[in-house]
Protein backbone atom coordinates (compact mmCIF):
# COMPACT_ATOMS: atom_id res chain seq x y z
CA UNK A 1 0.00 0.00 0.00
CA UNK A 2 1.13 3.14 -0.98
CA UNK A 3 1.84 6.15 1.35
CA UNK A 4 -0.79 7.88 -0.63
CA UNK A 5 -3.25 5.20 0.23
CA UNK A 6 -2.46 5.27 3.95
CA UNK A 7 -2.91 9.22 4.18
CA UNK A 8 -6.69 9.04 2.61
CA UNK A 9 -7.41 6.37 4.75
CA UNK A 10 -7.11 8.13 7.51
CA UNK A 11 -8.46 11.38 6.03
CA UNK A 12 -11.61 9.28 5.13
CA UNK A 13 -11.78 7.54 9.12
CA UNK A 14 -11.54 11.58 10.40
CA UNK A 15 -14.20 12.93 8.00
CA UNK A 16 -16.92 9.86 8.77
CA UNK A 17 -16.22 10.32 12.98
CA UNK A 18 -16.52 14.54 12.33
CA UNK A 19 -19.73 13.57 10.34
CA UNK A 20 -21.00 11.46 13.44
CA UNK A 21 -19.82 14.00 16.06
CA UNK A 22 -21.42 16.86 14.21
CA UNK A 23 -25.07 16.77 15.68
CA UNK A 24 -26.92 19.94 13.89
CA UNK A 25 -28.57 18.89 11.06
CA UNK A 26 -27.84 21.46 8.42
CA UNK A 27 -24.04 21.47 9.37
CA UNK A 28 -24.03 17.42 9.64
CA UNK A 29 -25.17 17.63 5.32
CA UNK A 30 -22.25 19.86 4.77
CA UNK A 31 -20.20 17.35 6.56
CA UNK A 32 -21.07 14.74 5.38
CA UNK A 33 -20.50 16.11 1.69
CA UNK A 34 -16.73 16.42 2.84
CA UNK A 35 -16.74 13.15 3.71
CA UNK A 36 -18.09 12.11 0.32
CA UNK A 37 -15.28 13.89 -1.57
CA UNK A 38 -12.72 12.02 0.83
CA UNK A 39 -14.81 8.72 0.15
CA UNK A 40 -14.10 10.24 -3.85
CA UNK A 41 -10.66 10.48 -3.48
CA UNK A 42 -9.91 7.16 -1.53
CA UNK A 43 -12.03 5.32 -4.66
CA UNK A 44 -9.74 6.83 -6.89
CA UNK A 45 -6.61 6.13 -5.04
CA UNK A 46 -7.35 2.58 -4.83
CA UNK A 47 -8.24 2.52 -8.50
CA UNK A 48 -11.35 3.25 -9.05
CA UNK A 49 -12.18 6.35 -11.19
CA UNK A 50 -15.52 5.06 -12.05
CA UNK A 51 -16.96 4.64 -8.45
CA UNK A 52 -15.17 8.11 -7.74
CA UNK A 53 -16.83 9.82 -9.86
CA UNK A 54 -20.53 8.22 -8.89
CA UNK A 55 -19.57 9.41 -5.14
CA UNK A 56 -18.63 12.69 -6.26
CA UNK A 57 -22.25 13.40 -7.87
CA UNK A 58 -24.27 11.16 -5.64
CA UNK A 59 -22.56 12.42 -2.22
CA UNK A 60 -21.62 15.96 -3.23
CA UNK A 61 -24.58 17.02 -5.58
CA UNK A 62 -27.72 15.16 -4.88
CA UNK A 63 -27.73 13.82 -1.39
CA UNK A 64 -26.86 17.78 0.38
CA UNK A 65 -29.51 19.34 -1.91
CA UNK A 66 -32.21 16.52 -0.89
CA UNK A 67 -31.36 17.02 2.94
CA UNK A 68 -31.00 20.92 2.23
CA UNK A 69 -34.49 21.14 0.84
CA UNK A 70 -36.41 18.68 3.23
CA UNK A 71 -34.65 20.67 6.02
CA UNK A 72 -36.14 23.88 4.88
CA UNK A 73 -39.28 22.24 4.41
CA UNK A 74 -39.53 20.79 8.04
CA UNK A 75 -37.58 24.41 9.78
CA UNK A 76 -41.11 25.91 10.38
CA UNK A 77 -42.69 22.47 11.49
CA UNK A 78 -39.98 22.12 13.70
CA UNK A 79 -40.87 25.25 15.70
CA UNK A 80 -44.13 24.86 15.48
CA UNK A 81 -44.01 21.56 17.76
CA UNK A 82 -41.48 23.22 19.94
CA UNK A 83 -44.36 26.61 20.59
CA UNK A 84 -46.77 23.59 21.36
CA UNK A 85 -44.65 21.63 23.87
CA UNK A 86 -43.85 24.93 25.67
CA UNK B 1 -32.35 -0.22 26.82
CA UNK B 2 -30.36 1.72 29.03
CA UNK B 3 -27.78 4.14 28.24
CA UNK B 4 -24.87 1.77 29.73
CA UNK B 5 -26.40 -1.53 27.81
CA UNK B 6 -26.60 0.77 24.64
CA UNK B 7 -22.48 1.63 25.29
CA UNK B 8 -21.64 -1.68 26.02
CA UNK B 9 -23.82 -2.67 22.35
CA UNK B 10 -21.90 0.17 20.62
CA UNK B 11 -18.50 -0.66 22.01
CA UNK B 12 -18.60 -4.29 21.33
CA UNK B 13 -20.15 -3.82 17.59
CA UNK B 14 -16.83 -1.29 17.01
CA UNK B 15 -14.64 -3.64 17.73
CA UNK B 16 -15.92 -6.06 15.74
CA UNK B 17 -16.43 -4.06 12.90
CA UNK B 18 -13.23 -2.37 13.53
CA UNK B 19 -11.43 -5.94 13.04
CA UNK B 20 -13.23 -6.96 10.18
CA UNK B 21 -12.14 -3.70 8.49
CA UNK B 22 -8.43 -3.62 8.89
CA UNK B 23 -8.34 -7.46 7.92
CA UNK B 24 -10.35 -6.66 4.98
CA UNK B 25 -8.12 -3.39 3.82
CA UNK B 26 -4.69 -5.75 4.49
CA UNK B 27 -5.92 -8.51 2.51
CA UNK B 28 -6.38 -5.55 -0.50
CA UNK B 29 -4.65 -6.52 -3.84
CA UNK B 30 -0.90 -4.67 -3.72
CA UNK B 31 -0.78 -2.18 -6.60
CA UNK B 32 2.24 -4.40 -8.26
CA UNK B 33 0.00 -7.82 -7.65
CA UNK B 34 -1.12 -8.87 -11.54
CA UNK B 35 -4.85 -8.28 -11.88
CA UNK B 36 -7.46 -11.23 -11.24
CA UNK B 37 -8.71 -13.91 -14.07
CA UNK B 38 -12.26 -12.37 -13.87
CA UNK B 39 -10.36 -8.13 -14.49
CA UNK B 40 -8.34 -9.52 -17.70
CA UNK B 41 -11.47 -11.45 -18.96
CA UNK B 42 -14.11 -8.33 -19.01
CA UNK B 43 -11.36 -6.04 -20.13
CA UNK B 44 -10.75 -8.10 -23.05
CA UNK B 45 -14.13 -8.91 -23.58
CA UNK B 46 -15.14 -5.01 -23.21
CA UNK B 47 -12.22 -4.35 -26.09
CA UNK B 48 -12.01 -6.71 -28.43
CA UNK B 49 -16.06 -7.60 -28.47
CA UNK B 50 -17.68 -4.12 -27.83
CA UNK B 51 -15.11 -1.42 -28.98
CA UNK B 52 -14.99 0.26 -25.76
CA UNK B 53 -11.97 1.42 -23.63
CA UNK B 54 -13.73 1.79 -20.27
CA UNK B 55 -14.17 -1.68 -19.01
CA UNK B 56 -16.94 -0.61 -16.05
CA UNK B 57 -18.91 0.52 -18.92
CA UNK B 58 -18.42 -2.87 -21.01
CA UNK B 59 -19.51 -4.79 -17.70
CA UNK B 60 -22.55 -2.54 -16.89
CA UNK B 61 -24.25 -2.47 -20.32
CA UNK B 62 -23.07 -5.70 -21.71
CA UNK B 63 -22.22 -7.71 -19.39
CA UNK B 64 -25.10 -7.16 -16.93
CA UNK B 65 -26.71 -4.97 -19.11
CA UNK B 66 -29.90 -6.51 -17.91
CA UNK B 67 -29.56 -5.54 -14.17
CA UNK B 68 -29.19 -2.09 -15.70
CA UNK B 69 -32.05 -1.42 -17.13
CA UNK B 70 -33.56 -2.64 -13.65
CA UNK B 71 -31.97 0.11 -12.29
CA UNK B 72 -32.90 2.24 -14.73
CA UNK B 73 -36.33 1.56 -13.87
CA UNK B 74 -35.80 1.65 -10.79
CA UNK B 75 -34.58 5.51 -10.55
CA UNK B 76 -37.57 5.75 -12.62
CA UNK B 77 -40.33 4.65 -10.76
CA UNK B 78 -38.75 6.36 -7.86
CA UNK B 79 -39.31 9.63 -9.39
CA UNK B 80 -42.31 9.07 -10.56
CA UNK B 81 -43.93 7.93 -7.44
CA UNK B 82 -41.99 10.78 -5.11
CA UNK B 83 -43.70 13.44 -7.63
CA UNK B 84 -47.07 11.65 -7.85
CA UNK B 85 -47.17 11.83 -3.81
CA UNK B 86 -45.64 15.19 -3.45
CA UNK B 87 -48.21 16.66 -6.16
CA UNK B 88 -51.52 14.82 -4.50
CA UNK B 89 -52.76 17.64 -2.86
CA UNK B 90 -50.87 20.53 -4.76
CA UNK B 91 -52.51 23.61 -6.82
CA UNK B 92 -50.67 24.70 -9.40
CA UNK B 93 -51.24 28.54 -8.99
CA UNK B 94 -51.39 28.64 -5.12
CA UNK B 95 -47.40 27.36 -6.18
CA UNK B 96 -46.86 29.94 -8.54
CA UNK B 97 -47.65 32.68 -6.06
CA UNK B 98 -45.67 31.12 -3.65
CA UNK B 99 -42.63 30.79 -5.81
CA UNK B 100 -43.50 34.19 -6.72
CA UNK B 101 -43.80 35.77 -3.45
CA UNK B 102 -40.48 33.57 -2.25
CA UNK B 103 -38.80 35.44 -5.18
CA UNK B 104 -39.77 38.47 -3.25
CA UNK B 105 -39.42 37.98 0.29
CA UNK B 106 -36.05 36.35 0.16
CA UNK B 107 -33.19 38.73 1.12
CA UNK B 108 -31.41 39.69 -2.47
CA UNK B 109 -28.80 37.21 -3.41
CA UNK B 110 -25.68 38.69 -3.53
CA UNK B 111 -24.61 39.99 -6.63
CA UNK B 112 -21.06 37.62 -6.27
CA UNK B 113 -23.34 34.96 -5.49
CA UNK B 114 -25.51 35.10 -8.56
CA UNK B 115 -22.39 35.76 -10.62
CA UNK B 116 -20.95 32.78 -9.30
CA UNK B 117 -24.21 30.47 -10.15
CA UNK B 118 -24.49 32.16 -13.55
CA UNK B 119 -20.63 31.96 -14.38
CA UNK B 120 -20.72 28.23 -13.38
CA UNK B 121 -23.69 26.82 -15.42
CA UNK B 122 -22.36 27.02 -18.92
CA UNK B 123 -19.04 24.82 -17.74
CA UNK B 124 -21.53 22.51 -15.79
CA UNK B 125 -23.56 21.57 -18.87
CA UNK B 126 -20.51 21.14 -21.14
CA UNK B 127 -18.54 19.01 -18.19
CA UNK B 128 -22.33 16.98 -17.54
CA UNK B 129 -22.44 16.60 -21.67
CA UNK B 130 -18.96 15.23 -21.81
CA UNK B 131 -19.28 13.44 -18.92
CA UNK B 132 -22.34 11.50 -20.30
CA UNK B 133 -21.67 10.88 -24.03
CA UNK B 134 -17.59 9.87 -23.24
CA UNK B 135 -18.68 6.99 -20.67
CA UNK B 136 -17.98 3.97 -23.17
CA UNK B 137 -13.65 5.60 -23.31
CA UNK B 138 -13.30 7.23 -20.29
CA UNK B 139 -14.76 6.99 -16.57
CA UNK B 140 -18.10 8.36 -15.68
CA UNK B 141 -20.71 7.55 -17.88
CA UNK B 142 -24.84 8.34 -17.94
CA UNK B 143 -25.60 8.42 -13.65
CA UNK B 144 -22.46 10.35 -13.22
CA UNK B 145 -23.13 13.13 -16.67
CA UNK B 146 -26.72 12.95 -15.70
CA UNK B 147 -26.72 14.47 -11.78
CA UNK B 148 -24.38 17.00 -12.67
CA UNK B 149 -27.03 18.42 -15.57
CA UNK B 150 -29.77 18.16 -12.38
CA UNK B 151 -27.67 19.24 -10.26
CA UNK B 152 -27.36 22.84 -12.80
CA UNK B 153 -30.88 23.53 -12.78
CA UNK B 154 -30.81 23.97 -9.05
CA UNK B 155 -27.65 25.93 -9.81
CA UNK B 156 -29.78 28.66 -11.62
CA UNK B 157 -31.99 28.25 -8.26
CA UNK B 158 -29.31 29.05 -5.79
CA UNK B 159 -28.21 31.82 -8.44
CA UNK B 160 -31.54 33.37 -7.60
CA UNK B 161 -33.37 33.02 -10.48
CA UNK B 162 -36.49 30.98 -9.30
CA UNK B 163 -38.96 33.06 -11.16
CA UNK B 164 -36.55 32.38 -14.49
CA UNK B 165 -36.57 29.05 -13.99
CA UNK B 166 -40.65 29.39 -13.58
CA UNK B 167 -40.66 30.71 -16.49
CA UNK B 168 -38.91 28.16 -18.29
CA UNK B 169 -41.37 25.42 -16.63
CA UNK B 170 -38.49 22.78 -16.76
CA UNK B 171 -41.00 20.69 -15.35
CA UNK B 172 -42.96 19.29 -18.29
CA UNK B 173 -39.37 18.93 -20.11
CA UNK B 174 -37.77 17.25 -16.79
CA UNK B 175 -40.63 14.44 -16.96
CA UNK B 176 -40.02 13.89 -21.03
CA UNK B 177 -36.56 13.56 -20.26
CA UNK B 178 -36.93 11.20 -17.68
CA UNK B 179 -39.89 9.03 -19.55
CA UNK B 180 -37.48 9.14 -22.99
CA UNK B 181 -34.59 7.89 -21.62
CA UNK B 182 -36.19 4.76 -19.74
CA UNK B 183 -38.03 4.55 -23.12
CA UNK B 184 -34.95 4.58 -24.76
CA UNK B 185 -32.98 1.91 -23.17
CA UNK B 186 -36.12 -0.34 -22.84
CA UNK B 187 -35.87 -0.12 -26.54
CA UNK B 188 -32.41 -0.68 -27.16
CA UNK B 189 -32.61 -3.65 -25.13
CA UNK B 190 -35.49 -4.71 -27.16
CA UNK B 191 -33.60 -3.78 -30.65
CA UNK B 192 -31.20 -6.61 -29.39
CA UNK B 193 -34.07 -8.96 -29.16
CA UNK B 194 -35.27 -8.19 -33.05
CA UNK B 195 -31.82 -7.07 -34.48
CA UNK B 196 -29.49 -9.87 -32.81
CA UNK B 197 -29.54 -12.43 -30.82
CA UNK B 198 -31.06 -11.57 -27.52
CA UNK B 199 -31.98 -8.36 -24.99
CA UNK B 200 -29.01 -5.93 -25.33
CA UNK B 201 -27.27 -8.28 -27.77
CA UNK B 202 -25.05 -5.38 -29.91
CA UNK B 203 -27.38 -4.49 -32.98
CA UNK B 204 -25.23 -1.12 -34.29
CA UNK B 205 -21.63 -0.85 -36.03
CA UNK B 206 -18.79 -1.44 -33.43
CA UNK B 207 -16.72 1.63 -34.90
CA UNK B 208 -13.26 1.53 -33.84
CA UNK B 209 -12.01 1.05 -29.94
CA UNK B 210 -11.15 5.05 -28.88
CA UNK B 211 -13.24 6.44 -31.30
CA UNK B 212 -15.79 8.93 -30.36
CA UNK B 213 -18.26 7.19 -32.26
CA UNK B 214 -17.38 3.09 -30.74
CA UNK B 215 -18.84 0.90 -28.56
CA UNK B 216 -22.22 0.09 -30.62
CA UNK B 217 -25.43 0.11 -28.43
CA UNK B 218 -23.12 1.21 -25.22
CA UNK B 219 -22.86 4.48 -26.68
CA UNK B 220 -26.50 4.46 -26.98
CA UNK B 221 -27.28 2.90 -23.66
CA UNK B 222 -24.87 5.24 -21.82
CA UNK B 223 -26.86 8.92 -23.48
CA UNK B 224 -30.28 7.67 -22.50
CA UNK B 225 -29.18 6.85 -19.06
CA UNK B 226 -28.10 10.25 -18.89
CA UNK B 227 -30.84 11.73 -20.40
CA UNK B 228 -33.37 9.89 -17.49
CA UNK B 229 -31.15 10.31 -15.25
CA UNK B 230 -30.87 14.14 -15.61
CA UNK B 231 -34.97 14.14 -15.42
CA UNK B 232 -35.23 12.04 -12.63
CA UNK B 233 -32.78 13.55 -10.16
CA UNK B 234 -34.38 17.08 -11.40
CA UNK B 235 -37.92 15.51 -10.63
CA UNK B 236 -37.33 14.65 -7.49
CA UNK B 237 -35.02 18.01 -6.90
CA UNK B 238 -37.90 19.81 -8.17
CA UNK B 239 -41.09 18.24 -6.43
CA UNK B 240 -39.03 18.97 -2.99
CA UNK B 241 -38.35 22.57 -3.71
CA UNK B 242 -42.12 23.07 -4.27
CA UNK B 243 -42.79 21.36 -1.19
CA UNK B 244 -40.17 23.98 0.71
CA UNK B 245 -41.80 27.15 -1.12
CA UNK B 246 -45.39 25.99 -0.43
CA UNK B 247 -44.35 25.65 3.08
CA UNK B 248 -43.08 29.14 2.83
CA UNK B 249 -45.55 30.66 1.66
Amino acid sequence: MTALQDVVLVVVALAGTATVTVREPLRQAVVAGFFGLALSVLFFVFGAPDVALSEIVVAAVAVPLMVLLALAKIAETDVDEEDDGA
Amino acid sequence: MSRRARGALFGAATVVLAVVLVSAVAELPRPSAPPPRSAKLSTSVSLHERHGTDTVAGVTFDLRGFDTLGEELILFVAAIGSAVLLRAQRDPELLERAAHAADERRPRTASALRALGALLVAPMLVLGGYIVTHGHLTPGGGFQGGVMLAGTLLLVYAAGQMAALERMHPQALVELADALGAAAFALVAVGGLVFASAALANFLALGVAGHFLSGGTIFVLEVSVGVEVTGAIALVLNELLDQTLIREG
